[in-house]
């Protein structure tokens, strides 16, 4: 039961954006704001994107184009399977199934958070060698979580509402796995280690 | 109307006045409550980054604009240019706005505002719109609260002097606008000495409920006096208008005499759904008559201006029961109705008392026909049939009332300088303060609606004298704010005022104040000569006119360097601001136009007509401080000889290449 509601949260997360980066500045009392979503990356507002955009052309970081990034046309296919087969694992209840599932899940939110951290880096140093603001030894790569001043505006990187469902969803499918080992003591046969992990 | 007596009469009057002085001074003179300088200071302060409680807009007078103000700071927040040029913005000098001072006279780049009045829904202000007169070439505008931006001026055929307006029916159904110089009509070349036979007055009924669609339903030809201030009835007196009028002597010459010998002029009853059904019934005349009707194209943002030929006029012979006078006490500068509807008070500007006329009792002298006689076929009523009470020795040169939730009513009074506070139901005087210097008109937010705000009165004065630093001999305009929470008036602030504040309005910010636009979305602009992106830019030529399509995006035009432009070239730069962001106008200045700057706004799309003299090397530049690279952000034009044969080109602009590779 835990699996599969672990596996729901999955494909709930994919329809919410899983990650939130927030710009403050003394001009920018409103903020600005990104939210990374599996399949786009939009402004919180309708034109922060486009006004992220064009600030960051002052330090020569390129355009943020969500058309752009690979990772961002199968992020979602992808989770959506990995829901699919947490719900197929939960109906068949074989625990090394889980394990399997469990270790894939793992991987990809290791390998989604990687992959974000170097789109990061990427951005936050790449830059054009003609930035008009060129300030030595300064990178402007935002941080995956928690807060950074870069120039005049200070970034905060957290997850979004999508983040912490595929949080909940990683620690219920662990502690799945680890009351799922309950029913295999020897004085209690039980129908299936998964249903009674419920 | 800054001085209304002058040296010697003034102290005749003055001298005059004394002995009302001396009645009234027992009633208590508690000018002297005010609060300790640091309550006063505590009631005004608004913290910085805080917000003011209310949104004033306050008329400029002979400036011709709005100015918008925060109470109760007194913090002055914009100006709105309505019918004056203002170069601060471009407005009037770029051509998308340049149509909005169209009128029969052409190109009409001043005026005189007087009364701005919000828009209403059930008597109350719900902060759609606020109206304004121009006074001098009589016209109406319309200003959009969303944008404080003046979105339709619709110029008033017949009138001359456009003082009496606008003063709006309870649900925005009419604006209505009286004329206060009494002119042939149609006007026409006739002697003036023929004012008694060929003058006439009217009162113009204007639709103004929809944007962009103001248009003049109706007038009313009245006899040949000078009609002022107005107001709507409101509840149970819905569906009247009382407008008060002067020099019912028909004087021409010498008014200031000649138009004070009667001792009551009137205050005239005005029976719009009677005017109404009787223009439904063809009862009207469709007149010949010339006049503009200019209003904001909303998607392109370019006012278009239109030439109206007629107007629907009738008499009141016409139309039986569809205006009555009221007499009351002298040269009366405004009728106010009070929250209830029921009384309808004057200011006499000459009267030694305050009027309370009382509209059921109208209605029963109406209908018993208690005339005192017939004035150009509209029926005359006594005096004492429509009187509930006078406000007796309330002061000198009453002039303005305005109303609180709790039944009292604030009339400023010119010659004593000061605000008198009087009950409405007993006509008491219950207090009173003095104002620095010769209040005009006053204001209690939403005073002269159903359901006044209340809270502040706000005294717009006409001298100022030794109240502010000097500033040579044109002194600061001034306003001043009392607290009328309690029982007495107390006096909280003083705050220099543009231009000549003659009324004003106040609304709650929470009307408002979330409904502000804040940049204009580019995929929705609808600008003929809208450039999206860089890549849309472009030169063109058309004979000796070239167009230049622009963009503007910090920190760059684009095209930013121009060449092929000849002398004897007109010039258009249809700039485009980029920008999607908040607070992040650009603006265009050309070395030596003849004209004035542009201020762009996010999103939009603003042309600037430029005739170059003389073959030179001329710079442009932004001129709002749009960011670091602000002074970074310019361009040059290069204007050649005639015949010299350089080709029209541009750098910075893709689009602008491919034009000029096209043509070739």
């Amino acid at each position: 039961m835990l699996v599969a509601v672990a596996g729901l949260l999955v494909g709930l997360a994919v329809a919410l954006p899983l990650w939130r980066i927030d710009l403050v500045a003394p001009q920018y009392p409103e903020g600005l704001g990104l939210l990374i979503s599996a399949n786009t990356i939009t402004g919180v507002k309708e034109n922060d994107l486009n006004s992220i955009n064009g600030l960051n052309h002052y330090i020569g970081m390129r355009v943020i184009e969500p058309d752009a990034i690979a990772e961002l046309r199968f992020a979602r296919p992808l989770f959506l399977a990995l829901a699919g087969a947490g719900l197929g694992v939960a109906a068949l209840g074989r625990r090394r199934l889980l394990l399997v599932w469990v270790a894939v899940f793992a991987l990809v939110l290791v390998g989604g958070l990687a992959d974000m951290w170097k789109w990061g880096y990427d951005y936050g140093h790449n830059l054009d060698p003609h930035a008009i603001i060129q300030v030595p030894g300064m990178s402007y790569q935002p941080p995956l979580i928690g807060s950074k001043q870069l120039l005049n505006f200070r970034a905060t990187s957290w997850p979004a509402s999508g983040g912490w469902l595929l949080a909940l969803a990683a620690i219920l499918a662990v502690v799945g796995t680890r009351s799922g080992r309950g029913p295999r003591t020897p004085s209690a046969p039980r129908a299936s280690p998964v249903s009674s992990g419920a | 109307m800054k001085h209304f007596f002058s040296g010697k009469t003034a102290a005749g009057v003055v001298a005059a006045g004394l002995v009302a002085f001396a009645a009234y001074s027992c009633a208590g003179r508690s000018g002297g409550t005010t609060l300790t300088a640091s309550d006063a200071a505590t009631r005004v302060y608004v913290a910085p980054g805080s917000y003011d409680e209310m949104y004033a807009f306050m008329s400029g007078g002979f400036n011709g604009q709005v100015s918008v103000y925060g109470i109760p700071s007194g913090r002055r927040l914009k100006t709105i240019p309505v019918f004056s040029q203002y170069p601060e913005n471009g407005y009037g000098y770029n051509e998308e706005t340049k149509p909005m001072l169209n009128t029969s006279y052409g190109f009409v780049p001043w005026d005189d505002t007087h009364h701005p009045a919000l828009s209403q829904t059930a008597g109350e202000d719900d902060g759609r719109w606020l109206f304004i007169n121009g006074n001098n070439t009589p016209r109406v505008a319309r200003i959009d609260l969303a944008r404080m931006e003046t979105d339709e001026i619709l110029e008033i055929p017949n009138a001359a002097g456009n003082h009496g307006s606008p003063f709006l029916t309870e649900n925005t159904e009419y604006l209505v606008a009286s004329t206060r110089f009494s002119v042939p009509i149609p006007n026409r070349d006739v002697p003036i000495a023929d004012f008694k036979k060929q003058f006439k007055g009217q009162i113009s009924f204007i639709v103004a409920n929809e944007p962009g669609k103001m248009r003049v339903a109706f007038q009313l030809l009245v006899p040949g006096f000078n009609y002022d201030l107005a107001r709507a009835g409101k509840g149970p007196s819905h569906g009247w208008m009382f407008l008060s009028m002067y020099n019912t002597e028909q004087a021409n010459s010498l008014l200031e005499v000649n138009a004070s010998q009667n001792d009551k002029d009137f205050v005239a009853a005005v029976n719009w759904k009677a005017i109404e059904a009787c223009a439904k019934d063809g009862k009207t005349r469709s007149t010949a008559a010339g006049y503009l009707h200019n209003y904001m194209d909303e998607a392109s943002r370019s006012a278009k201006s239109e030439r109206i030929g007629s107007v629907a006029q009738l008499s009141p012979t016409d139309c039986k029961g569809s205006i009555f006078f009221m007499p009351t006490p002298k040269s009366p500068h405004g009728a106010d109705v009070d929250p209830t509807g029921e009384f309808i008070t004057a200011g006499g500007k000459l009267a030694s008392v305050i009027p309370v006329h009382s509209f059921s009792k109208l209605l029963k002298a109406i209908e018993a026909k208690d005339f005192q006689g017939e004035l150009d076929g509209i029926p005359v009523l006594k005096y004492e049939s429509t009187i509930a009470g006078e406000v007796k020795n309330p002061g000198l040169g009453p002039l303005h009332t305005e109303f609180d939730a709790n039944g009292y009513a604030y009339t400023s009074f010119f010659i004593s300088s000061e605000i008198v506070k009087w009950k409405v139901s007993t006509r008491e005087v219950v207090d009173r303060v003095p104002t620095y210097y010769s209040i005009g008109h006053l204001m209690v937010p939403g005073g002269g609606t159903r359901k006044p705000t209340g809270k502040y009165v706000i005294a717009l004065n006409k001298i100022t004298k030794d109240r502010y630093l000097g500033t040579g001999p044109e002194l600061t305009q001034s306003a001043q704010l009392y607290d009328i929470t309690g029982d007495k008036m107390k006096l909280l602030l003083d705050f220099p005022t543009e231009g000549e504040p003659h009324y004003a309005q106040a609304i709650l910010a929470s009307k408002i104040k979330d409904r502000q636009v804040k940049f204009f979305k580019l995929a929705d602009n609808k600008h003929p000569m809208v450039s999206k992106s860089e890549k849309e830019t472009g030169i063109s030529r058309d004979g000796k006119k070239v167009h230049i399509k622009m963009t503007a995006i910090r920190s760059h035009f684009a095209p930013d360097n121009i060449e092929g432009i000849t002398v004897g070239d007109t010039v258009y730069f249809h700039v485009t601001n980029l920008e999607q962001d908040w607070d992040v106008p650009h603006g265009l200045g050309v070395m030596g136009n003849n004209n004035g700057e542009l201020l762009i706004m996010p999103g939009e799309t603003r042309t600037l007509r430029w005739v170059p003299s003389r073959a030179s090397v001329y710079p442009f530049y932004c001129t709002d401080f749009c960011s670091a690279l602000h002074q970074e952000m310019q361009g040059y034009v290069r204007v050649s000889a005639p015949g010299a044969g350089v080709p029209l080109t541009a750098t910075l602009s893709r689009g602008a290449q491919a034009a000029v590779t096209a043509k070739k």
